[in-house]
């Protein structure tokens, strides 16, 4: 029996989109499953953010937060220390202060932090909200209009709270990401009622939710593997915007990112654990189909970067 | 590809004589073309016909078992693509690669953690699978000893050979024959006398070749030498090279029943750097290898691998499950706290882990909710007040506490008064939304 490469094209296409102002970095536009470069056109890798935070991550785990101990006092300083010291391709800035449950500070101090991180940088940044439906709204709005010209990133649109953020992002020209809870067709129902705004598919970026290594990652890694093959296979617009995993928040939240090695000896080293459960997240969900990815620990970052290069 | 049922109708007597219990034989063949009935039904079926039958509805991907017993593991046998079609269906296994140019000392200390390496997680016990013993010094006597030392220390560890080397292959399955060890190692070069080997020693064989043409071709020379149960490598060693070989070689066998690559993938994973040896590893269980060999097995490390495993190969249409009972952590008197959650085996894992932290001896009530999470369960109807009380009442645990008190998820507070209407004496309490804030709680709540 003869071998032939049982290849497979396809009709439909991830779109490209392409982010930032000053140095821009571009995600998207393959026509193939993840890293098939061997059927099919893949012209950009994955692309890869630190998160840093508008304040000090107390609550993240030693691990990862004594790597940023002389930064992450303010911002601006953990903005450039990733860019100019990690060689960071993009920043995610998380406002978790405006939190009514944190430290609840106003839209307007989010929009002054927003506008002070951007002129530190030339890299591109992605602006996520603390995750509180009617507080997002009102962050988002300020941060949108901080942001504009500066083609950043805005999340996260959810049912809930998605028409503010749509407008905000469109009034500014921003790029947007729509966030739904592990469901294909509520990810595909929240593009469209995104979309009949007036919001170019284009420039949508789809989260259809994060989960961490072991805390139902395989519901996050099928959801992903059934928006890309709807992209792909029944070339169904709705579903090609690129995708986002936003690794970080959900993995170094885990018990296994801060289990003392004393009281799990099974278990092994901590700070190697916690890194790997990043970096292995991370991995299994370029291989579903993330192509922009929200991270923390450097070593984590450093691999999976390696990881990519020797996919492509 | 598999026959469909008019195709096999074809093939049957067509004499519709019922014997098979079918009222006709069309019937029958749809049954069959399911896979829901046998062949052997039907009393009447020709050779030839069993002959095509049973070629076609072989497994498209053949299923290779290494090791006996309780330790055994079995590779192969799957049928899809992507793992939301249907279930994968035999986890890859790990190897860890054991030079046999290391002193005894450090052989015994590999040894050692596989022997060690087993974590329970979710209810599974995962473990190191394997041994891959390698012959790189080249030297008979010196593999023969290696393999001697791993088998005596770990007589029950499924067992992988490797050399290009028959005659070190025959000293060393001389050793392990009565294991039904896998031996690695056979390419163009030394395939006849391999196979030999193979056959006399009853052991499977780990065939490689460059690129997929000619590994197709040599699986099929050693198919014809009578050895049929082989683990292929194409020589992929990047993550690039491993992708795009595995998922040609799974598409082959899956979608065009190609059989000269229906067989278990081997990947080698080994890289300099533990972390990123984890990627490439990662890369091989999500992507269609059925048996990965490592360099080195820190416990971090294996974890990590093992839960990603557990993660791809559960049952995407079913969750995984933990029996309905109520659990005690630690030693809970008759006063200790009692809780109820429902048995997804995720959430039972978070919250009796929290509890244990806790380390305020308590119950668990474990409601059977089909495996669904609290929320996911009280949407679906399953963890209701009046279902939750019928557990309780059930459960006989008022004759084994001297308190009427539940604890509940914050989740579903909303039940709280509908709970205690249906549980007449019962005080209900409403506990923290997330595990994580169950110790503050316990302590609270077990001092009042
Ligand atoms: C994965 C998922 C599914 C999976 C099911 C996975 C499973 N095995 O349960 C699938 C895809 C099958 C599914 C289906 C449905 N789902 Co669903 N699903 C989810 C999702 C994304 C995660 C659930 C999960 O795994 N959580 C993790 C586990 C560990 O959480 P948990 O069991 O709640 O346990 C935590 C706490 O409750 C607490 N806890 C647990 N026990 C106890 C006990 C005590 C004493 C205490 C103090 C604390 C405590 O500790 C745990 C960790 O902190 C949630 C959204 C979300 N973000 O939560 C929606 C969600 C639960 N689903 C929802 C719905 C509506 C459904 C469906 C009805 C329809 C739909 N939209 O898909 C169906 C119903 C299923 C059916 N058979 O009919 C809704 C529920 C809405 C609501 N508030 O009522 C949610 C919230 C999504 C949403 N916002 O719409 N779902
Ligand atoms: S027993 Fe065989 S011949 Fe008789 S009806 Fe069934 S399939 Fe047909």
């Amino acid at each position: 029996m003869a071998f032939a490469a049982p290849k497979e094209t396809f009709s439909g296409k991830v779109f490209e989109v392409t982010i930032g102002a000053d140095k821009t970095a571009v995600f998207g536009g393959e026509n193939v499953l993840p890293f098939h470069l061997f059927e099919g056109s893949v012209p950009n890798s994955p692309v890869i953010a630190y998160e840093i935070q508008d304040v000090v991550p107390d609550d993240w785990p030693e691990t990862v937060r004594k790597v940023y101990k002389s930064v992450s006092g303010d911002p601006i300083t953990w903005a450039k220390y990733c860019q100019d010291e990690l060689n960071a391709k993009a920043i995610a800035l998380r406002l978790v202060s405006t939190h009514p449950d944190r430290e609840n500070r106003s839209p307007e101090d989010a929009a002054k932090t927003v506008k002070d991180v951007l002129s530190a940088i030339n890299i591109p940044l992605i602006i996520l909200g603390s995750n509180h439906i009617e507080k997002d709204s009102s962050v988002l709005i300020r941060a949108s209009e901080a942001a504009k010209g500066k083609n950043c990133v805005i999340g996260k649109a959810q049912e809930g709270n998605y028409k503010t953020i749509t407008a905000a992002a469109m009034a500014n020209n921003h790029k947007l990401i729509a966030m739904s809870e592990l469901d294909i067709n509520l990810s595909k129902q929240l593009n469209i009622l995104i979309t009949q705004m007036g919001f170019d598919k284009e420039k949508l970026i789809t989260d259809p939710m994060c989960s961490a290594l072991g805390y139902g990652l395989e519901y996050t890694y099928s959801v992903m593997e059934r928006i890309r093959l709807a992209a792909l296979i029944q070339n169904d617009t709705t579903m090609q915007p690129p995708m986002i995993a936003d690794v970080g928040m959900y993995t170094w939240k885990t018990k296994e990112a801060q289990a003392l090695e004393s009281d799990l000896p099974l278990w092994g080293s901590l700070a190697e654990r916690g890194i790997a459960w990043e970096a292995v997240t991370a991995s299994a969900l370029l291989m579903s189909g993330a192509e922009l990815l929200i991270m923390r620990h450097p070593e984590a970052v450093k691999a999976v970067e390696k990881f990519i290069e020797e996919l492509v | 590809m598999a026959l469909t049922g008019v195709e096999i109708f074809k093939l049957l007597p067509k004499t519709n004589c019922k014997k098979c219990g079918h009222p006709t034989c069309l019937a029958f063949a749809m049954k069959l073309a399911q896979r829901q009935v046998s062949l052997d039904a039907c009393p009447d079926v020709s050779e030839e016909t069993k002959k095509i039958l049973g070629e076609a509805s072989a497994p498209p991907m053949r299923p290779i078992t290494i090791g006996l017993g309780d330790k055994a593991v079995k590779m192969g046998e799957e049928t899809v693509l992507f793992r939301h079609e249907k279930r994968f269906v035999n986890p890859c296994a790990f190897a860890v690669e054991i030079k046999d140019s290391l002193s005894d000392d450090d052989i015994n200390k590999i040894v050692d953690d596989v022997l060690n390496s087993e974590i329970d997680r979710v209810g599974q016990k995962l473990r190191i699978d394997a041994i891959f013993v390698n012959n790189v010094s080249n030297d008979a006597g010196r593999f023969e000893s290696a393999v001697k030392t791993i088998t005596s220390k770990a007589p029950l560890v499924p067992l992988i050979v490797a050399t290009g080397n028959p005659a070190a292959a025959e000293a060393a399955l001389k050793i392990a024959a009565d294991k039904k060890p896998l031996l690695y190692g056979v390419d163009e070069s030394n395939a006849e006398a391999m196979a030999n080997v193979a056959k006399t020693y009853k052991a499977s064989l780990g065939v490689s070749a460059k690129g997929l043409d000619a590994l197709a071709a040599l699986t099929e020379k050693i198919k014809s030498l009578g050895v049929e149960d082989m683990v292929i490598n194409s020589g992929a060693k990047t993550a690039k090279e491993i992708l795009e070989a595995n998922t040609y070689i799974r598409r082959a066998a899956i979608k065009k029943n190609f059989k000269a690559l229906g067989y278990p993938v081997i990947t080698f994973a080994q890289r300099d750097d533990a972390l990123f040896e984890s990627l490439i590893a990662a890369l091989g269980i999500t992507k269609y290898s059925s048996l990965i060999v490592l360099s080195s097995i820190e416990k971090w490390k294996n974890l990590a691998l093992f839960t990603l495993r557990q993660n791809i190969y559960t049952d995407p249409q079913v969750p995984m499950q933990v029996e309905q009972k109520i659990y005690k952590i630690g030693e809970p008197s008759s006063n200790a706290p009692l809780m109820i959650t429902t048995n997804f085996s995720l959430t039972y894992f978070i919250v009796s882990g929290e509890v244990e932290n806790s380390k305020v001896a308590s119950r668990l009530a474990v409601m059977d909710c089909e495996g669904l999470s609290v929320l996911t369960a009280w949407a679906a109807g399953k963890f209701t007040a009046s279902k939750i009380a019928q557990f309780i009442k059930e459960s006989g645990i008022e004759n084994e506490i001297k308190h009427k008190e539940l604890i509940i998820p914050g989740y579903v507070a909303i039940l709280s008064g509908a709970i205690e209407d249906k549980l007449p004496g019962w005080k209900v309490t409403v506990g923290p939304r997330e595990a994580n804030g169950l110790t503050v709680f316990l302590k609270s709540y077990a001092h009042n």
